[in-house]
């Protein structure tokens, strides 16, 4: 529908329905996060007025918005990928692992080469499960099981102990903060501290705005949906679908390369227990964010506004005072069922129209 | 000659065709690579254990005795495969939600009470148990069947959320039960030597065989599986099968959660049936059934448990840590998934009629 949009665009019935589908469930979730951010304003005044707040979101849930880009870039074209995740806490591993053998003179390196480590394992992931989701025709939810525990695995091969990086110009890179303009709040003493952004934000929103005009003006992009929207009548148009998913997997592997560093960014360290969950929350924001599980609708601005909601109804979680471990994954649980009900009304009605 | 060799290759061929093959060799390599390793690993012998009962013990009945849970889930988790055509990621989490029930009744009940007493607290924890777990497979089961979600996204949800669920139930408190009578039915009952949970499994592997016996469950499944609309026009309700389907994994899951707190009489939510999830995946996987659901084998699945455990308890004896053990099982799956795939499969078939095609033209030559 949506590929129609783009080759027919004289064609204003076909404009109307792509309209109802996609820009629907965006619609929706705008609202719901704007809705919520109000809610929390109103009845929760501690914190939520302040400009950081908001910011603070961001910087925690930057590696989050990248797996969730990649997430539902595979989403769109039908697939799944649960090992993101694990991937990021293999990532951080070995990329802390990397640091500190180079911040005690073992190998020759810098803060550039574990950066591609990071990429590379990433891409490895994404080609060695691309290649068995589209090539060899496996169920993308079992493959990337196997990543999942594979990744796991591996993380606790590498080193089983926390691993906190001493490595200078990598903590300077830490540290860093990037203020925003005339954007601030007045502390308890009265001085004025501008509010700021880490460098993984600026990273991850590069990244969304990136695979926004990808999927939005590229050929590729929209071969995602035509692959996702109807396997055999995009393989008709001269599609090449089992290309067309490799490249997703292969895309969501260096996203989650991509996330994994923003997290060791963020944590300053490696550990087993990093990001535990983080591919159930990329799936759960991708889901908020309206792209359809079955695939050929989705929205990477959904995504954004899908993370943002997530997060915020998490910190509003944590300010109710209701701040054991359990009730956060029980509310995020309880989401994800709410949406998914949502969606699979809106495609039953879509099947009822036709 | 010829025709003699085509018989071979005909029995051969039903030999390898046949489902219980793949689980049957997986199972054969294992015994010969620890029989290669260590010859003394299948002794088994009778030592009495720390409160003086008589109990065998070794590595083979420690593989038996720990497979129980896996044998069991793999019974729902065939079905549910069979049916909806996808597979339940859910179970570990709802073992712990399970585990926590029994233990919050029990703990009620516990404190010195006589025998007669003491068997209807756990009958009754039990049954409470059996009831919440079916129920969380219904809900499950109808957000699969009712509002068509693929089953590993539907339950994905108390993937996430079921831990804390469990945790939830008992206020997070760190429960252990002290009377010796509840660990009965996770290690040995005095005077057996042979430990409960294999008794539990066999219990429940009658019930399913008489069950898929007298009705007509095995025909039904199958046919939702392999076509849901053309079942439902010969007047099999599609959704209330994928419904029942979840409903009997949620008692298996309730079966192996009481199992596994009778075996410590404690629980820790984060960790207790970690990774269970894949090992019950993989026990299907490796019976050769289609994780596309249709037809299926139980006996292969529950043989492919055993096989499972077999394959951690040797990757332990090669002093594999239990958290790195996650990275082995991955490759198993991706080489089994492998094999089994019908692309490769059919690359295969495709070389081989190749072999056999230019082989007949030499004979045919030949005799020429």
């Amino acid at each position: 529908m949506s590929v129609n949009s783009n080759v027919l665009g004289e064609n204003k019935l076909k404009k109307r329905s792509s309209l109802t589908d996609t820009n629907l469930l965006l619609i929706i979730t705008i609202a719901v996060f704007f809705t919520m951010y109000a809610c929390a304003v109103i009845f929760l005044k501690q914190g939520f007025l302040k400009p950081q707040m908001f910011f603070n979101i961001l910087n925690e849930n930057a590696s989050l918005l990248v797996l969730s880009c990649g997430m539902t870039l595979v989403m769109i074209t039908g697939g799944i990928d649960i090992s993101v995740g694990q991937v990021t806490s293999l990532v951080c591993m070995t990329c802390a692992v990397y640091l500190q053998k180079v911040n005690d003179g073992l190998i020759a390196g810098n803060v550039f080469t574990s950066m591609c480590i990071a990429l590379a394992i990433g891409l490895a992931f994404g080609i060695v499960q691309g290649f068995l989701v589209a090539y060899l025709e496996f169920q993308p939810f079992i493959v990337t099981l196997a990543g999942l525990f594979f990744a796991k695995g591996m993380t606790t091969i590498v080193s089983s102990d926390r691993i906190a990086v001493t490595y200078e110009p990598f903590v300077k890179l830490c540290r860093t903060e990037v203020t925003i303009p005339f954007l601030g709040s007045v502390n308890k003493k009265g001085i004025y501290i501008p509010a700021y952004v880490e460098v993984g934000v600026v990273v991850a929103l590069a990244v969304v705005i990136l695979l926004f005009c990808f999927l939005k003006w590229t050929k590729l992009g929209r071969n995602f949906y035509a692959v996702g929207g109807n396997n055999q009548s995009a393989n008709m148009l001269g599609i090449n679908v089992k290309l067309t998913k490799f490249l997703a997997h292969v895309l969501c592997g260096l996203c989650a390369g991509i996330g994994g560093y923003l997290f060791f960014l963020h944590a300053c360290s490696g550990s087993p227990l990093h990001a535990q969950g983080a591919e159930m929350n990329a799936i759960a924001s991708s889901i908020i964010g309206g792209t359809l599980l079955s695939g050929g609708v989705g929205n990477i601005i959904g995504t954004l506004f899908g993370v943002l909601s997530l997060s915020t109804i998490k910190n509003i979680v944590t300010s109710l005072g209701l701040d054991e471990a359990w009730w956060t994954n029980i509310t995020v649980g309880a989401m994800l069922c709410v949406f998914l009900i949502i969606q699979s009304a809106i495609l039953a009605i879509r099947n009822k129209k036709k | 000659m010829t025709s003699s060799k085509i018989s071979a290759r005909g029995f051969f061929g039903k030999l390898v065709r046949n489902q219980l093959f793949i689980p049957l060799v997986a199972l054969l390599i294992l015994v010969a690579i620890n029989l290669f390793a260590d010859p003394t690993f299948f002794k088994i012998s009778l030592e009495p254990s720390s409160t003086g009962n008589l109990i065998l013990s070794g590595n083979l009945i420690s593989i038996i005795d720990n497979a129980s849970e896996l044998a069991i889930l793999a019974i729902g988790m065939t079905l549910v495969t069979s049916a909806s055509g996808g597979q339940d990621i859910s179970v570990g989490a709802t073992i712990a939600i399970a585990g926590s029930m029994v233990l919050r009744f029990v703990k009620m009940y516990s404190p010195d009470i006589s025998g007669g007493k003491f068997a209807a607290v756990i009958i009754f924890s039990f049954l409470v148990c059996v009831v919440v777990s079916a129920l969380f497979g219904a809900f499950n089961g109808s957000l699969v069947a009712f509002f068509k979600i693929q089953p590993m996204v539907a339950t994905l949800i108390l993937f996430t959320a079921g831990r804390s669920i469990a945790a939830w139930i008992n206020n997070n408190d760190n429960i252990s039960i002290n009377d010796a009578r509840f660990g009965y039915f996770g290690n040995f009952i005095p005077g057996i030597p042979i430990p409960t949970p294999v008794f539990i499994t066999v219990i429940c592997l009658i019930i399913i065989a008489l069950v898929l016996k007298f009705t007509n469950l095995r025909l039904y499944a199958q046919s939702v599986g392999i076509n849901a609309s053309s079942s439902r026009l010969n007047g099999i309700n599609p959704k209330l099968i994928k419904l029942l389907t979840f409903i009997i994994l949620g008692v298996c899951v309730a079966v192996c959660g009481f199992i596994k707190v009778s075996r410590t009489s404690s629980i820790t939510y984060s960790v207790i049936a970690n990774n269970i999830e894949m090992d019950a995946i993989l026990a299907v996987a490796l019976g050769g059934n289609n994780l596309g659901g249709g037809k299926f084998n139980l006996t292969a699945s529950v043989i492919g448990a055993y096989v499972i455990q077999f394959l951690t308890t040797t990757l332990f004896k090669f002093k594999v840590s239990s958290s790195e053990i996650s990275a082995y099982k991955a490759v198993v799956v991706i080489l089994l998934i492998f094999i089994s795939a019908p692309v490769v499969r059919k690359w295969i078939a495709d070389v081989r009629n190749k072999n056999l095609a230019s082989r007949k033209s030499k004979i045919g030559k030949e005799a020429n």
